[in-house]
Protein backbone atom coordinates (compact mmCIF):
# COMPACT_ATOMS: atom_id res chain seq x y z
CA UNK A 1 0.00 0.00 0.00
CA UNK A 2 2.68 2.07 0.63
CA UNK A 3 3.14 2.24 -3.30
CA UNK A 4 -0.18 4.08 -3.56
CA UNK A 5 0.98 6.59 -1.03
CA UNK A 6 3.66 7.61 -2.64
CA UNK A 7 1.73 7.89 -5.79
CA UNK A 8 -0.96 9.91 -4.53
CA UNK A 9 1.86 12.55 -3.15
CA UNK A 10 4.32 12.10 -6.77
CA UNK A 11 4.28 14.92 -9.05
CA UNK A 12 2.51 14.06 -12.47
CA UNK A 13 6.06 14.31 -14.69
CA UNK A 14 7.54 11.80 -12.59
CA UNK A 15 4.83 9.28 -14.20
CA UNK A 16 4.44 10.59 -17.40
CA UNK A 17 6.81 7.69 -18.92
CA UNK A 18 4.55 5.19 -21.41
CA UNK A 19 5.95 1.93 -21.61
CA UNK A 20 7.54 1.32 -25.31
CA UNK A 21 5.62 -1.83 -26.29
CA UNK A 22 1.67 -1.07 -26.12
CA UNK A 23 -0.47 -3.79 -24.29
CA UNK A 24 -4.73 -3.51 -25.90
CA UNK A 25 -6.60 -4.50 -23.05
CA UNK A 26 -7.36 -8.35 -24.20
CA UNK A 27 -4.03 -8.93 -22.99
CA UNK A 28 -5.32 -8.39 -19.70
CA UNK A 29 -8.10 -10.39 -20.03
CA UNK A 30 -8.44 -13.75 -19.39
CA UNK A 31 -8.37 -17.07 -21.66
CA UNK A 32 -11.86 -17.25 -21.73
CA UNK A 33 -12.76 -13.49 -22.83
CA UNK A 34 -9.72 -13.73 -25.04
CA UNK A 35 -12.04 -16.49 -27.05
CA UNK A 36 -15.10 -15.11 -26.78
CA UNK A 37 -13.47 -12.04 -28.78
CA UNK A 38 -12.01 -14.23 -31.40
CA UNK A 39 -15.30 -16.15 -31.86
CA UNK A 40 -16.66 -14.33 -34.47
CA UNK A 41 -20.16 -16.33 -34.08
CA UNK A 42 -19.86 -16.45 -30.29
CA UNK A 43 -18.97 -13.02 -29.73
CA UNK A 44 -21.81 -11.03 -27.91
CA UNK A 45 -20.78 -7.87 -29.94
CA UNK A 46 -21.38 -9.04 -33.02
CA UNK A 47 -25.24 -9.02 -32.41
CA UNK A 48 -24.76 -5.73 -32.32
CA UNK A 49 -22.78 -5.27 -35.30
CA UNK A 50 -25.50 -7.73 -37.55
CA UNK A 51 -27.98 -5.25 -36.53
CA UNK A 52 -26.30 -2.07 -37.27
CA UNK A 53 -25.48 -4.39 -40.75
CA UNK A 54 -29.64 -4.27 -41.26
CA UNK A 55 -30.06 -0.48 -39.97
CA UNK A 56 -27.24 0.35 -42.39
CA UNK A 57 -29.79 -0.49 -45.32
CA UNK A 58 -32.73 0.98 -43.41
CA UNK A 59 -34.35 3.93 -44.73
CA UNK A 60 -34.72 6.62 -42.60
CA UNK A 61 -35.72 9.86 -41.75
CA UNK A 62 -37.97 12.34 -43.90
CA UNK A 63 -35.61 11.54 -46.74
CA UNK A 64 -36.24 8.60 -46.50
CA UNK A 65 -32.60 7.10 -47.01
CA UNK A 66 -30.66 4.38 -45.83
CA UNK A 67 -26.74 4.61 -45.06
CA UNK A 68 -26.48 2.39 -48.27
CA UNK A 69 -28.63 4.21 -50.07
CA UNK A 70 -25.44 6.98 -50.15
CA UNK A 71 -22.62 3.99 -48.77
CA UNK A 72 -23.46 0.89 -50.96
CA UNK A 73 -21.68 -2.02 -49.09
CA UNK A 74 -20.04 -1.10 -45.55
CA UNK A 75 -17.08 -3.53 -46.52
CA UNK A 76 -16.15 -1.27 -48.96
CA UNK A 77 -16.99 2.32 -48.49
CA UNK A 78 -16.72 2.18 -44.86
CA UNK A 79 -13.10 0.14 -44.81
CA UNK A 80 -10.28 2.44 -42.61
CA UNK A 81 -12.59 5.43 -41.73
CA UNK A 82 -13.18 4.25 -38.18
CA UNK A 83 -9.33 4.85 -38.16
CA UNK A 84 -9.92 8.36 -38.96
CA UNK A 85 -11.74 9.61 -35.86
CA UNK A 86 -12.51 11.24 -33.61
CA UNK A 87 -11.35 14.15 -35.30
CA UNK A 88 -12.11 17.98 -35.85
CA UNK A 89 -14.58 18.32 -38.88
CA UNK A 90 -15.25 21.87 -40.15
CA UNK A 91 -18.75 21.66 -41.61
CA UNK A 92 -19.86 20.66 -37.72
CA UNK A 93 -17.51 22.98 -36.35
CA UNK A 94 -16.17 20.86 -33.57
CA UNK A 95 -14.28 17.32 -32.64
CA UNK A 96 -16.59 14.35 -33.99
CA UNK A 97 -16.14 10.90 -32.90
CA UNK A 98 -17.32 8.22 -34.79
CA UNK A 99 -21.05 8.57 -32.60
CA UNK A 100 -21.22 11.64 -33.47
CA UNK A 101 -20.27 11.59 -37.61
CA UNK A 102 -23.09 9.40 -37.75
CA UNK A 103 -25.82 11.10 -36.21
CA UNK A 104 -24.65 14.36 -38.29
CA UNK A 105 -24.90 12.41 -41.23
CA UNK A 106 -28.66 11.31 -40.15
CA UNK A 107 -29.71 14.55 -39.05
CA UNK A 108 -28.36 16.77 -42.44
CA UNK A 109 -28.83 13.74 -45.29
CA UNK A 110 -31.42 11.75 -44.03
CA UNK A 111 -33.32 14.42 -42.45
CA UNK A 112 -33.77 12.02 -38.84
CA UNK A 113 -33.71 12.22 -35.45
CA UNK A 114 -30.48 11.80 -34.07
CA UNK A 115 -29.97 8.48 -32.46
CA UNK A 116 -29.81 8.57 -28.42
CA UNK A 117 -26.04 8.29 -26.21
CA UNK A 118 -26.11 4.72 -25.92
CA UNK A 119 -29.28 3.96 -27.72
CA UNK A 120 -29.03 0.03 -29.62
CA UNK A 121 -29.71 1.56 -33.15
CA UNK A 122 -26.77 4.11 -32.25
CA UNK A 123 -24.45 1.21 -30.69
CA UNK A 124 -25.26 -1.24 -33.45
CA UNK A 125 -24.58 1.31 -36.04
CA UNK A 126 -21.28 2.49 -34.90
CA UNK A 127 -20.15 -0.98 -34.35
CA UNK A 128 -21.12 -2.01 -37.43
CA UNK A 129 -18.82 0.96 -39.06
CA UNK A 130 -16.28 0.69 -36.68
CA UNK A 131 -15.83 -3.26 -37.65
CA UNK A 132 -15.04 -2.37 -41.03
CA UNK A 133 -11.78 -1.20 -39.90
CA UNK A 134 -10.65 -4.16 -37.15
CA UNK A 135 -7.33 -4.74 -37.44
CA UNK A 136 -6.66 -1.56 -39.17
CA UNK A 137 -4.17 1.14 -36.57
CA UNK A 138 -6.05 4.53 -36.12
CA UNK A 139 -4.10 7.74 -37.89
CA UNK A 140 -4.74 10.49 -35.52
CA UNK A 141 -5.60 13.80 -37.48
CA UNK A 142 -3.12 16.25 -38.26
CA UNK A 143 -5.09 19.26 -38.66
CA UNK A 144 -4.64 22.66 -35.98
CA UNK A 145 -7.93 22.02 -34.61
CA UNK A 146 -7.58 18.28 -34.12
CA UNK A 147 -3.78 18.69 -32.54
CA UNK A 148 -5.18 21.75 -30.21
CA UNK A 149 -8.30 19.04 -29.06
CA UNK A 150 -5.88 16.51 -28.52
CA UNK A 151 -3.95 18.23 -26.61
CA UNK A 152 -6.95 19.58 -23.66
CA UNK A 153 -7.50 15.79 -23.79
CA UNK A 154 -4.25 15.01 -22.85
CA UNK A 155 -4.09 17.89 -20.33
CA UNK A 156 -7.30 15.79 -19.15
CA UNK A 157 -5.41 12.57 -19.04
CA UNK A 158 -3.21 13.38 -16.74
CA UNK A 159 -5.19 16.12 -14.51
CA UNK A 160 -6.03 14.85 -10.89
CA UNK A 161 -10.11 14.78 -10.52
CA UNK A 162 -12.56 13.49 -7.73
CA UNK A 163 -12.70 12.63 -4.01
CA UNK A 164 -9.66 9.90 -4.55
CA UNK A 165 -7.73 13.32 -6.44
CA UNK A 166 -6.37 10.56 -9.12
CA UNK A 167 -5.83 11.40 -12.58
CA UNK A 168 -6.15 8.64 -15.66
CA UNK A 169 -2.14 7.78 -15.78
CA UNK A 170 -2.02 6.79 -12.22
CA UNK A 171 -3.85 3.52 -12.85
CA UNK A 172 -3.09 3.40 -16.82
CA UNK A 173 0.32 4.38 -17.04
CA UNK A 174 2.31 2.64 -14.01
CA UNK A 175 0.10 0.29 -12.03
CA UNK A 176 -1.09 -1.54 -16.18
CA UNK A 177 -0.82 -5.26 -14.48
CA UNK A 178 -0.95 -4.99 -11.53
CA UNK A 179 -4.23 -5.64 -9.22
CA UNK A 180 -7.29 -3.54 -8.40
CA UNK A 181 -9.51 -5.78 -5.38
CA UNK A 182 -10.08 -9.03 -8.24
CA UNK A 183 -9.38 -6.87 -11.72
CA UNK A 184 -5.99 -6.43 -13.57
CA UNK A 185 -5.75 -2.62 -14.34
CA UNK A 186 -5.13 -2.63 -17.86
CA UNK A 187 -3.22 0.35 -19.99
CA UNK A 188 -6.70 2.23 -20.60
CA UNK A 189 -6.54 2.26 -24.77
CA UNK A 190 -9.89 1.68 -25.76
CA UNK A 191 -9.21 -0.03 -29.22
CA UNK A 192 -11.96 -2.21 -29.01
CA UNK A 193 -14.88 -0.30 -28.51
CA UNK A 194 -17.84 -0.13 -29.01
CA UNK A 195 -17.29 -3.47 -26.76
CA UNK A 196 -19.00 -5.91 -24.91
CA UNK A 197 -18.59 -5.60 -21.42
CA UNK A 198 -19.66 -8.76 -19.18
CA UNK A 199 -20.61 -6.69 -16.70
CA UNK A 200 -22.82 -4.51 -18.31
CA UNK A 201 -24.23 -7.46 -20.04
CA UNK A 202 -24.44 -5.89 -23.40
CA UNK A 203 -22.38 -3.41 -25.86
CA UNK A 204 -21.32 -0.27 -24.57
CA UNK A 205 -19.59 2.85 -25.80
CA UNK A 206 -16.01 4.16 -24.59
CA UNK A 207 -17.92 7.24 -23.44
CA UNK A 208 -19.57 4.94 -21.04
CA UNK A 209 -16.42 2.98 -19.85
CA UNK A 210 -15.00 6.48 -19.34
CA UNK A 211 -17.96 8.26 -16.90
CA UNK A 212 -17.50 4.76 -15.35
CA UNK A 213 -13.94 5.70 -14.52
CA UNK A 214 -15.16 9.25 -13.36
CA UNK A 215 -17.53 8.22 -11.08
CA UNK A 216 -14.89 5.37 -10.08
CA UNK A 217 -12.69 8.21 -8.26
CA UNK A 218 -15.40 10.01 -7.36
CA UNK A 219 -15.17 13.00 -9.53
CA UNK A 220 -18.93 13.90 -11.21
CA UNK A 221 -18.84 12.35 -15.17
CA UNK A 222 -19.33 14.62 -17.98
CA UNK A 223 -22.20 14.02 -19.46
CA UNK A 224 -22.23 11.87 -22.82
CA UNK A 225 -20.76 14.08 -25.97
CA UNK A 226 -19.45 16.27 -23.52
CA UNK A 227 -16.43 18.03 -25.05
CA UNK A 228 -13.85 16.47 -22.04
CA UNK A 229 -15.08 12.98 -23.31
CA UNK A 230 -14.54 13.42 -26.71
CA UNK A 231 -10.90 15.32 -26.42
CA UNK A 232 -9.91 12.51 -24.25
CA UNK A 233 -11.65 9.91 -26.81
CA UNK A 234 -9.04 11.65 -29.30
CA UNK A 235 -6.31 11.85 -27.21
CA UNK A 236 -6.36 8.14 -26.27
CA UNK A 237 -6.50 7.08 -29.72
CA UNK A 238 -3.59 9.06 -30.49
CA UNK A 239 -1.92 7.50 -27.27
CA UNK A 240 -3.05 4.22 -28.28
CA UNK A 241 -0.49 4.45 -31.13
CA UNK A 242 0.35 1.28 -33.16
CA UNK A 243 -2.53 -1.03 -31.36
CA UNK A 244 -5.32 -2.37 -33.92
CA UNK A 245 -8.91 -1.43 -33.70
CA UNK A 246 -10.74 -4.93 -32.30
CA UNK A 247 -14.39 -3.55 -32.03
CA UNK A 248 -16.43 -5.18 -30.85
CA UNK A 249 -13.87 -6.19 -28.18
CA UNK A 250 -15.05 -8.60 -25.30
CA UNK A 251 -14.20 -7.15 -22.06
CA UNK A 252 -14.91 -8.30 -18.44
CA UNK B 1 -35.41 -10.87 -32.03
CA UNK B 2 -32.26 -10.98 -33.68
CA UNK B 3 -30.41 -13.74 -33.40
CA UNK B 4 -27.75 -15.95 -35.36
CA UNK B 5 -27.74 -19.85 -35.97
CA UNK B 6 -24.74 -21.23 -37.20
CA UNK B 7 -25.14 -24.54 -39.01
CA UNK B 8 -23.05 -25.91 -41.34
CA UNK B 9 -24.20 -25.86 -45.22
CA UNK B 10 -23.44 -29.39 -45.99
CA UNK B 11 -22.24 -32.37 -43.92
CA UNK B 12 -21.28 -36.43 -44.85
CA UNK B 13 -24.11 -38.78 -43.92
CA UNK B 14 -23.55 -39.75 -40.30
CA UNK B 15 -21.30 -36.92 -39.54
CA UNK B 16 -22.03 -34.98 -36.06
CA UNK B 17 -22.71 -31.65 -36.58
CA UNK B 18 -22.53 -28.79 -34.04
CA UNK B 19 -25.33 -26.48 -33.90
CA UNK B 20 -24.91 -23.05 -32.32
CA UNK B 21 -27.46 -19.99 -31.69
CA UNK B 22 -27.00 -16.82 -29.56
CA UNK B 23 -29.82 -14.51 -29.36
CA UNK B 24 -29.96 -10.98 -28.38
CA UNK B 25 -31.42 -10.60 -25.40
CA UNK B 26 -31.30 -8.97 -21.91
CA UNK B 27 -32.54 -12.15 -20.23
CA UNK B 28 -34.29 -9.41 -17.02
CA UNK B 29 -33.97 -10.97 -14.41
CA UNK B 30 -36.72 -8.78 -12.41
CA UNK B 31 -34.03 -8.21 -9.65
CA UNK B 32 -32.94 -4.51 -11.47
CA UNK B 33 -33.28 -1.97 -10.31
CA UNK B 34 -33.82 1.07 -12.37
CA UNK B 35 -32.12 4.57 -11.69
CA UNK B 36 -35.76 5.40 -10.26
CA UNK B 37 -35.55 3.02 -7.59
CA UNK B 38 -38.33 1.17 -9.29
CA UNK B 39 -38.07 -2.72 -10.33
CA UNK B 40 -37.50 -3.66 -13.79
CA UNK B 41 -39.97 -6.17 -14.65
CA UNK B 42 -38.49 -9.78 -15.47
CA UNK B 43 -38.30 -10.74 -18.88
CA UNK B 44 -36.42 -14.09 -20.25
CA UNK B 45 -36.50 -16.38 -23.11
CA UNK B 46 -38.27 -19.21 -21.28
CA UNK B 47 -38.21 -21.78 -24.27
CA UNK B 48 -36.11 -22.30 -26.77
CA UNK B 49 -37.58 -25.67 -29.71
CA UNK B 50 -35.14 -26.29 -32.21
CA UNK B 51 -36.74 -29.07 -34.91
CA UNK B 52 -35.59 -30.48 -37.78
CA UNK B 53 -38.17 -31.61 -40.42
CA UNK B 54 -40.75 -31.43 -37.92
CA UNK B 55 -39.74 -33.56 -35.45
CA UNK B 56 -38.12 -31.60 -32.12
CA UNK B 57 -34.41 -32.36 -31.88
CA UNK B 58 -33.71 -30.10 -29.35
CA UNK B 59 -35.17 -27.69 -26.30
CA UNK B 60 -34.54 -25.61 -23.62
CA UNK B 61 -36.12 -24.67 -20.70
CA UNK B 62 -34.30 -21.39 -19.52
CA UNK B 63 -34.48 -19.04 -16.61
CA UNK B 64 -33.18 -15.83 -15.26
CA UNK B 65 -29.94 -17.89 -14.63
CA UNK B 66 -28.91 -18.19 -17.96
CA UNK B 67 -26.76 -15.06 -19.31
CA UNK B 68 -28.29 -12.23 -20.82
CA UNK B 69 -27.40 -12.77 -24.81
CA UNK B 70 -27.61 -16.33 -24.39
CA UNK B 71 -25.59 -18.65 -26.16
CA UNK B 72 -26.48 -22.32 -26.72
CA UNK B 73 -24.07 -25.12 -28.77
CA UNK B 74 -25.06 -28.81 -29.24
CA UNK B 75 -24.22 -31.59 -31.59
CA UNK B 76 -26.50 -33.49 -34.22
CA UNK B 77 -26.53 -36.35 -36.63
CA UNK B 78 -27.00 -35.42 -39.98
CA UNK B 79 -29.11 -38.45 -41.23
CA UNK B 80 -31.22 -36.49 -44.31
CA UNK B 81 -30.91 -33.48 -46.06
CA UNK B 82 -33.77 -30.83 -44.04
CA UNK B 83 -34.36 -28.51 -42.66
CA UNK B 84 -33.40 -27.45 -38.94
CA UNK B 85 -36.40 -24.64 -37.07
CA UNK B 86 -35.46 -22.50 -34.27
CA UNK B 87 -38.21 -21.16 -32.32
CA UNK B 88 -38.03 -19.58 -28.88
CA UNK B 89 -40.64 -16.79 -26.90
CA UNK B 90 -39.98 -15.09 -23.82
CA UNK B 91 -41.77 -13.68 -20.69
CA UNK B 92 -43.40 -10.83 -22.54
CA UNK B 93 -44.84 -13.38 -25.38
CA UNK B 94 -42.48 -11.95 -27.93
CA UNK B 95 -41.38 -14.71 -30.58
CA UNK B 96 -38.74 -15.33 -32.49
CA UNK B 97 -37.69 -17.82 -35.06
CA UNK B 98 -35.01 -18.95 -37.57
CA UNK B 99 -34.76 -21.32 -40.04
CA UNK B 100 -31.06 -23.09 -41.80
CA UNK B 101 -30.69 -25.93 -44.40
CA UNK B 102 -28.51 -28.84 -43.87
CA UNK B 103 -27.49 -30.46 -46.65
CA UNK B 104 -26.44 -34.19 -46.32
CA UNK B 105 -24.00 -35.76 -49.30
CA UNK C 1 -13.23 -46.25 -26.01
CA UNK C 2 -14.07 -48.60 -23.54
CA UNK C 3 -10.57 -47.77 -21.48
CA UNK C 4 -11.65 -44.37 -21.79
CA UNK C 5 -15.21 -44.58 -20.29
CA UNK C 6 -14.12 -46.04 -17.76
CA UNK C 7 -11.65 -43.83 -16.61
CA UNK C 8 -14.42 -40.93 -17.19
CA UNK C 9 -16.50 -42.71 -14.95
CA UNK C 10 -14.43 -43.49 -12.09
CA UNK C 11 -12.81 -39.91 -12.57
CA UNK C 12 -15.94 -38.41 -12.25
CA UNK C 13 -16.91 -40.44 -9.83
CA UNK C 14 -14.10 -39.78 -7.37
CA UNK C 15 -14.38 -36.18 -8.27
CA UNK C 16 -18.15 -36.71 -7.14
CA UNK C 17 -17.67 -37.90 -3.92
CA UNK C 18 -16.99 -35.28 -1.88
CA UNK C 19 -20.72 -33.71 -3.91
CA UNK C 20 -22.66 -36.84 -3.34
CA UNK C 21 -21.54 -36.94 0.44
CA UNK C 22 -22.24 -33.06 0.75
CA UNK C 23 -25.68 -34.29 -0.96
CA UNK C 24 -26.33 -36.78 1.83
CA UNK C 25 -26.11 -34.42 4.56
CA UNK C 26 -27.88 -31.23 3.36
CA UNK C 27 -31.72 -31.63 3.54
CA UNK C 28 -32.62 -28.63 1.40
CA UNK C 29 -30.33 -29.67 -1.50
CA UNK C 30 -32.06 -33.52 -1.59
CA UNK C 31 -35.26 -32.17 -1.59
CA UNK C 32 -34.46 -30.13 -4.88
CA UNK C 33 -32.60 -32.93 -6.00
CA UNK C 34 -35.71 -34.87 -5.81
CA UNK C 35 -38.45 -32.25 -7.08
CA UNK C 36 -36.31 -32.23 -10.03
CA UNK C 37 -36.00 -35.73 -10.60
CA UNK C 38 -39.61 -36.61 -9.42
CA UNK C 39 -38.24 -39.15 -6.45
CA UNK C 40 -34.90 -40.67 -7.56
CA UNK C 41 -31.72 -39.07 -5.57
CA UNK C 42 -29.07 -38.88 -8.86
CA UNK C 43 -26.16 -40.97 -8.62
CA UNK C 44 -22.77 -39.18 -8.84
CA UNK C 45 -20.87 -39.83 -11.90
CA UNK C 46 -20.82 -39.46 -15.66
CA UNK C 47 -21.51 -35.69 -15.80
CA UNK C 48 -18.97 -33.55 -16.61
CA UNK C 49 -19.41 -29.82 -15.76
CA UNK C 50 -16.61 -28.44 -17.31
CA UNK C 51 -16.13 -24.17 -16.63
CA UNK C 52 -13.53 -22.06 -15.17
CA UNK C 53 -12.67 -22.20 -11.50
CA UNK C 54 -12.44 -18.49 -11.40
CA UNK C 55 -15.00 -16.32 -13.34
CA UNK C 56 -14.23 -13.72 -14.90
CA UNK C 57 -17.84 -12.29 -14.10
CA UNK C 58 -20.72 -13.86 -12.35
CA UNK C 59 -22.96 -12.32 -15.63
CA UNK C 60 -21.74 -14.46 -17.63
CA UNK C 61 -19.99 -17.96 -16.64
CA UNK C 62 -19.28 -20.34 -19.73
CA UNK C 63 -20.46 -23.59 -19.01
CA UNK C 64 -19.88 -26.89 -21.22
CA UNK C 65 -21.85 -29.56 -19.64
CA UNK C 66 -20.82 -33.66 -21.38
CA UNK C 67 -22.05 -36.86 -20.43
CA UNK C 68 -20.69 -40.19 -20.42
CA UNK C 69 -22.84 -42.19 -22.57
CA UNK C 70 -23.01 -44.17 -25.34
CA UNK C 71 -25.88 -41.89 -27.30
CA UNK C 72 -27.58 -44.89 -28.95
CA UNK C 73 -30.97 -45.51 -30.00
CA UNK C 74 -31.30 -47.61 -27.14
CA UNK C 75 -28.86 -46.30 -24.25
CA UNK C 76 -28.82 -41.90 -24.33
CA UNK C 77 -29.46 -39.21 -22.66
CA UNK C 78 -32.63 -37.61 -22.55
CA UNK C 79 -32.62 -34.44 -20.14
CA UNK C 80 -29.92 -32.35 -18.58
CA UNK C 81 -30.42 -29.85 -15.50
CA UNK C 82 -28.25 -27.40 -14.52
CA UNK C 83 -28.37 -25.81 -11.13
CA UNK C 84 -26.74 -23.16 -9.37
CA UNK C 85 -28.28 -23.56 -5.66
CA UNK C 86 -26.75 -20.42 -4.67
CA UNK C 87 -28.48 -18.44 -7.08
CA UNK C 88 -31.92 -16.64 -6.19
CA UNK C 89 -33.52 -19.51 -8.93
CA UNK C 90 -31.24 -22.62 -8.13
CA UNK C 91 -32.48 -24.23 -11.97
CA UNK C 92 -30.91 -22.51 -14.28
CA UNK C 93 -31.83 -24.49 -17.36
CA UNK C 94 -33.41 -27.68 -18.51
CA UNK C 95 -32.49 -29.14 -21.84
CA UNK C 96 -34.30 -31.92 -23.65
CA UNK C 97 -32.08 -34.07 -25.84
CA UNK C 98 -33.81 -35.26 -29.00
CA UNK C 99 -33.02 -38.70 -30.88
CA UNK C 100 -31.05 -37.09 -33.29
CA UNK C 101 -28.89 -35.69 -30.72
CA UNK C 102 -25.64 -37.29 -31.31
CA UNK C 103 -23.66 -36.33 -27.96
CA UNK C 104 -24.81 -35.55 -24.82
CA UNK C 105 -22.43 -32.16 -24.88
CA UNK C 106 -24.30 -28.67 -24.28
CA UNK C 107 -22.53 -25.52 -24.05
CA UNK C 108 -23.81 -22.20 -22.82
CA UNK C 109 -23.33 -19.05 -20.72
CA UNK C 110 -24.87 -18.88 -16.98
CA UNK C 111 -25.23 -16.48 -14.28
CA UNK C 112 -23.83 -17.24 -10.75
CA UNK C 113 -25.07 -15.23 -7.62
CA UNK C 114 -21.87 -16.71 -5.66
CA UNK C 115 -19.04 -18.87 -4.98
CA UNK C 116 -20.38 -22.18 -5.37
CA UNK C 117 -20.39 -25.81 -7.13
CA UNK C 118 -22.62 -25.36 -10.73
CA UNK C 119 -24.25 -28.89 -10.49
CA UNK C 120 -25.63 -30.67 -13.83
CA UNK C 121 -27.83 -33.87 -13.50
CA UNK C 122 -28.69 -36.20 -16.67
CA UNK C 123 -31.65 -38.30 -16.91
CA UNK C 124 -30.96 -41.23 -19.10
CA UNK C 125 -33.24 -43.37 -20.89
CA UNK C 126 -33.63 -45.98 -18.54
CA UNK C 127 -34.59 -43.74 -16.05
CA UNK C 128 -31.76 -43.39 -13.83
CA UNK C 129 -30.48 -39.61 -12.94
CA UNK C 130 -26.67 -38.56 -12.70
CA UNK C 131 -24.84 -36.09 -11.62
CA UNK C 132 -21.48 -34.25 -11.62
CA UNK C 133 -20.38 -30.69 -10.11
CA UNK C 134 -17.62 -28.24 -10.18
CA UNK C 135 -16.83 -25.60 -7.74
CA UNK C 136 -16.30 -22.45 -9.40
CA UNK C 137 -15.33 -18.92 -7.61
CA UNK C 138 -17.17 -15.56 -8.72
CA UNK C 139 -16.10 -12.18 -7.59
CA UNK C 140 -18.62 -10.00 -9.48
CA UNK C 141 -21.79 -11.19 -8.20
CA UNK C 142 -24.69 -11.27 -10.97
CA UNK C 143 -28.38 -11.08 -9.79
CA UNK C 144 -27.91 -9.47 -6.26
CA UNK C 145 -25.00 -6.79 -7.37
CA UNK C 146 -26.22 -4.58 -10.06
CA UNK C 147 -24.08 -3.73 -13.23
Amino acid sequence: MRWLAALLCAPITVLAAQPSALRSGLEFASADVRALQADDFANPGMLWVDRGAKLWSTPAGAAAQSCAGCHREAAVSMKGVATRYPRFDREAGAVLNLEARINRCRSTRQQADPLGFESDELLALTAYVAHQSRGQVPIPADDAASRAARERGREQYFRRQGQMNLACTHCHDRLAGRRLLAETISEGHGNGYPAYRLEWQGLGSLQRRLRACFTGVRAEAPPFGAPELVELELYLTQRAGPLRIETPAVRR
Amino acid sequence: MLARIQVPAQARQGEIVTIRIAIQHPMETGYRIDHFGRRIARNVIHTLAVRFGGTEVFSADMGSGVAANPFLQFHVRAQASGEFSFEWVDDSGARGSERATLTVV
Amino acid sequence: MLHRRRFLLAATTLAAVPLLAHAQSDPRRLALLREITGGPLPAAGRVLVDTPPLADNGHSVPVRIAVDSPMSAADRVQQIVILAERNPRPVVARYALGPLCARAEISTRIRLADIQEVVALARMSDGSWWMGGTRVIVTELACLEDG
